[in-house]
C-alpha cells in the first residue's frame, strides 16, 4: 500500500472509530466526544502553522474568540440563523489572522511569538470594552432558538454529536489534504528551511500569510463550533490561556502530524478529567506529563510512533 | 417534551438494546428491587466548586459551609429518610470546565441536583448544558443572570441574593446618610458595570447623582493617577474593586485623600477572605461596606447565626477557629447553607424519589415564598419569586470602628425588590 493510501485509511478509519464510540461509550464519555472534537478542530487549526510552518503563535486564543463572537453576536444581537452567523464567525475568524498575520508576520522567532501574544491580550480587552453587547467577562447565552438548523436542534446529544463530527471531519479531511498539496509541502519546506525555500523562488512570506488566515478559519471554526453546541460566548475563551491550550494539546500530541491534535486534545482531557478526581493540583500532573513527554517523546505521542513505527505517518 | 414524532436517538436506542439484553438474560430483577434501591439510595448533590482559579478562596468556604450544611441534613435524618452525600468536583472556575462538570454530574455521577457556583462566567458557560441535561441547578452566585431572563427552568438561585438586589436596596441609606453626590469607581468588567447601571439609577430614585463613573481597566495593577478625575463636590465614594489588586487601590485611595476625604463606601465582595486589620488597610476605618452577612459577630447576634458559625467552624471575627489568619468569605459562603436547606425542603414537599421527579422538584421551589429567618435561614427571612427563580433578602451595612465591622442599617427585603424581568414557570419542561 502506498503512503498516500494508508494515510488515507488512517483518516478514514479515525472518522468510523469515533462514529462506533459514540454509540458504544456509557452517556458522559460519549457526550466528551462533542467537546473533544471541536478543541480538536482549534488544535488542528493550531497545528498548522505551529507544526507544519514552524511558526510559534501566542495569540490564537483572538481567533477562536473571533468566531464564537462572530457566530454569538449575530445569532443573538441581530438574529441571524445559524449557517449565515457560522459563517460570519468564520469570516471575522479569517479577517482578523489576516490582518494579525500581515503586521506580526514582518517578525520572526521570538518576536512573532510577543507579537501574538499582544494582540491576544488586546483582542481580549476589547471583548471587555464593549462590555454592553459582549457582556464582557460574563459572556452571555446563545438561545436555543439560535441553535435551530430548520428542524434539527443542536442542544440535544445526537444532532449536537453529528454537527461536531462532519465540522471534524471536513477540517481533519482538509487540512491533510492540504498538507498533501503543493502548498502544504512548501510550508513544511519553509518550517525546516526557509532561506533554502526562498532561494529556490518560493514567496515564502505569502506561504506563511496564507497558511496563518487558513489557521485562523479553522480556529474560528472552532470558536463558532462551541458557541453554537454549548450555548455560551464569554471573553474566558480570549484570555492567554486559550493561547496556550493548542500549544499544549499539539505539543502532547505531536506536532506537524494529522492525529496529533485529536490525540493532544484526547490525552489531556482525560488527563485533567482523571487527575482532578484525586487532587486540586492536576495542572501540575499535566505539566509533569508535559516535561516527561518533552524528555521521552520530544515530537508528542504521533510523533514518536512516526519516529518508531510508521514512517508513513502524515 | 415529545413534539409528536418518534425520535429515537443514541440513548434511546442504548437502553432499550441494554434493557432487552438484560431482560434476556434475566438480570433485571423487576420494579421492586429498583424501588428498593430507590428508596435507600442516597440523595446525590453535585457540587461544582471552584478549587482552583480565580475562585479558589471562595471554594474552600464554600465547601466548609457545604459540609456543615449536610452534616446538619443527615443529622436530622437526611431528605425524604435518605442520606445526602455530596459529589465534588473541580470547575476551575471556568466556564468550560464547569460545563463539563454539570455533564460528569449528570451522565456519570447520576446525580440528583447540582449547586454551588459562585462566579458568573461559570454560572452562565454551565446553565445551558444544565437545562439541557434537564438537572436543577442551584446556583449561589449573586448575580443578576438567573433573574435577568438570561438562563433556563432548570437554574435557580433560592439561597442568595443578586446584585441588582443588593445594590439597589443600598441606595437609600447611602443618599439619606453618607450624601447625595457619588463617584462611583468600579472594575471595567461586567460585574462593575452592574454595579454602575443598578447603582446610578437607584441613586438618583433617591434624589441623588452619580457624579462621575471612573471604570479600572482589569489589568491595572496601580490607581493613583485615576483619583484626581474625582470630582471636588463628590460627598460619597463607592467602590467594589475585586481582585489581587484591591490592597493597592485602598493605599493609595488613602494616601491620595490624606486625613480629610470624603464618606467611603464599598462592597465587602473586595476584602473576602481578607481581613479587615491587615497592613494598608488602616484608612477604611471609619468606612462602610454592604455585607451580605455580618462577619464580626455582632452585639445583637441571633441565636441562629451563632449555631451557624459553630456548625461552619467560623470564630467571632469570621476567622476559622481552627485558624485565626484564614478568614472567611461569611458575606456569601451562607447561601450554600440555605441553598442546601431549601432543596431538602423542595424535595421533601416534591416527594421526590429520583431523577424522573426533577421537574416536580423545581416546581416545589417554585412554589416557595416567605422562608422565616431560622436555622435553615441564619442570615435573615427571604422571599423567594418562583417567576424569576430568584431570591431576595435583608442586607447589611456596616462600618469599620476599631478594626471591627459593626452593622448600622439593616435593609429590608422590600428596600431590593424589582420588577419582574422573566417568567421561567412559562417555559416547558
Amino acid at each position: 500500500m502506498k503512503d498516500a493510501a494508508k494515510s488515507n485509511a488512517l483518516h478514514f478509519g479515525v472518522l468510523a472509530t469515533l462514529l462506533v464510540l459514540f454509540f458504544v461509550l456509557p452517556p458522559y464519555h460519549a457526550g466528551n466526544l462533542s467537546r473533544i472534537m471541536v478543541l480538536a478542530i482549534y488544535a488542528m487549526g493550531f497545528n498548522l502553522v505551529f507544526g507544519y510552518t514552524g511558526l510559534l503563535s501566542l495569540g490564537h486564543a483572538m481567533f477562536f474568540a473571533a468566531g464564537m463572537y462572530g457566530f454569538g453576536l449575530t445569532a443573538n444581537l441581530a438574529g441571524w440563523p445559524v449557517v449565515p452567523a457560522f459563517a460570519t464567525g468564520i469570516v471575522c475568524a479569517a479577517a482578523l489572522a489576516a490582518v494579525v498575520a500581515a503586521l506580526a508576520l514582518r517578525t520572526a522567532g521570538v518576536s512573532f511569538m510577543i507579537v501574538t501574544l499582544m494582540f491576544a491580550q488586546t483582542a481580549y480587552l476589547v471583548v471587555l470594552y464593549f462590555g454592553e453587547y459582549t457582556r464582557g467577562d460574563e459572556g452571555f447565552v446563545v438561545q436555543k432558538a439560535a441553535r435551530m438548523i430548520g428542524e434539527i436542534d443542536l442542544t440535544t446529544d445526537t444532532a449536537r454529536f453529528f454537527a461536531a463530527y462532519i465540522l471534524f471531519a471536513i477540517c481533519f479531511l482538509g487540512l491533510a489534504r492540504v498538507i498533501q498539496s503543493r502548498f502544504g509541502r512548501t510550508l513544511v519546506a519553509i518550517r525546516e528551511n526557509e532561506e533554502r525555500t526562498r532561494m529556490l523562488g518560493y514567496d515564502a512570506q505569502r506561504h506563511k500569510l496564507y497558511a496563518m488566515i487558513l489557521s485562523g478559519a479553522v480556529s474560528g471554526v472552532a470558536g463558532a463550533a462551541y458557541a453554537m453546541l454549548f450555548g455560551y460566548v464569554g471573553a474566558t475563551f480570549a484570555s492567554v490561556q486559550y493561547s496556550i491550550f493548542p500549544l499544549l494539546w499539539v505539543l502532547l500530541g505531536g506536532a506537524g502530524t494529522t492525529i496529533g491534535p485529536l490525540i493532544g486534545v484526547l490525552f489531556m482531557f482525560y488527563l485533567i478529567d482523571f487527575s482532578s478526581s484525586f487532587t486540586n493540583a492536576y495542572m501540575l500532573i499535566a505539566g509533569v506529563a508535559l516535561v516527561l513527554l518533552t524528555l521521552f517523546a520530544p515530537h508528542g505521542l504521533a510523533g514518536l510512533v512516526r519516529r518508531k513505527v510508521f514512517a508513513w505517518l502524515p | 417534551m415529545s413534539n409528536g414524532k418518534t425520535q429515537i436517538n443514541r440513548r434511546t436506542a442504548l437502553k432499550g438494546l441494554g434493557a432487552g439484553t438484560l431482560a434476556a438474560s434475566g438480570v433485571l430483577p423487576g420494579s421492586l428491587g429498583f424501588a428498593q434501591a430507590q428508596s435507600s439510595a442516597p440523595i446525590k448533590i453535585g457540587f461544582q466548586k471552584h478549587a482552583t482559579g480565580i475562585g479558589a478562596a471562595y471554594g474552600r468556604w464554600y465547601d466548609a459551609t457545604t459540609t456543615a450544611a449536610v452534616a446538619r441534613i443527615n443529622d436530622m435524618g437526611g431528605i425524604n429518610g435518605r442520606p445526602v452525600e455530596i459529589v465534588t468536583e473541580d470547575d476551575g472556575t471556568d466556564p468550560k470546565r464547569g460545563a463539563e462538570v454539570l455533564e460528569k454530574f449528570a451522565t456519570q455521577h447520576n446525580c440528583d441536583v447540582a449547586f454551588g457556583t459562585l462566579f458568573s462566567h461559570v454560572v452562565i458557560g454551565s446553565a445551558p448544558r444544565a437545562g439541557e441535561l434537564k438537572l436543577p441547578y442551584f446556583v449561589v452566585s449573586e448575580g443578576h443572570h438567573v433573574a435577568s431572563g438570561m438562563l433556563n427552568r432548570y437554574t435557580l438561585q433560592p439561597g442568595i441574593t443578586d446584585v441588582k438586589s443588593q445594590v439597589k436596596s443600598m441606595a437609600p441609606f447611602v443618599g439619606d446618610n453618607l450624601g447625595k453626590k457619588v463617584t462611583m469607581i468600579y472594575p471595567d468588567f461586567a460585574f462593575g458595570h452592574d454595579h454602575r447601571d443598578f447603582f446610578s439609577e437607584a441613586i438618583e430614585a433617591q434624589g441623588g447623582e452619580v457624579v462621575a463613573k471612573i471604570a479600572i481597566p482589569p489589568t491595572e495593577t496601580s490607581f493613583t493617577r485615576y483619583f484626581p478625575n474625582i470630582p471636588r463636590e463628590t460627598e460619597v465614594v463607592y467602590h467594589v474593586m475585586v481582585g489581587p489588586g484591591v490592597l493597592t487601590f485602598v493605599k493609595e485611595l488613602g494616601e491620595f485623600f490624606g486625613p480629610s476625604r470624603p464618606e467611603i463606601f464599598g462592597f465587602i465582595d473586595s476584602l473576602e477572605a481578607v481581613s479587615i486589620n491587615s497592613p494598608g488597610l488602616e484608612f477604611l476605618e471609619g468606612t462602610y461596606f454592604w455585607e451580605g452577612n455580618p462577619r464580626h459577630a455582632q452585639a445583637n447576634q441571633t441565636e441562629f447565626d451563632k449555631a451557624y458559625r459553630e456548625a461552619v467552624g467560623v470564630d467571632e471575627m469570621g476567622a476559622s477557629t481552627a485558624d485565626a489568619k484564614d478568614v472567611s468569605t461569611y458575606a456569601h459562603m451562607f447561601g450554600c447553607w440555605e441553598t442546601l436547606n431549601i432543596i431538602k425542603a423542595g424535595m421533601e414537599s416534591a416527594h421526590y424519589q429520583g431523577p424522573g421527579d426533577r421537574a416536580k422538584l423545581i416546581e416545589a421551589v417554585e412554589a416557595m415564598t416567605d422562608m422565616p429567618e431560622s436555622m435553615d435561614h441564619p442570615q435573615g427571612p427571604k422571599r423567594f419569586n418562583g417567576k424569576t427563580h430568584q431570591t431576595f433578602g435583608v442586607q447589611y451595612i456596616s462600618k469599620v470602628e476599631n478594626g471591627k465591622l459593626v452593622v448600622q442599617h439593616t435593609a429590608s427585603i422590600e428596600d431590593g425588590m424589582y420588577e419582574d424581568e422573566v417568567d421561567y414557570t412559562t417555559q416547558s419542561f
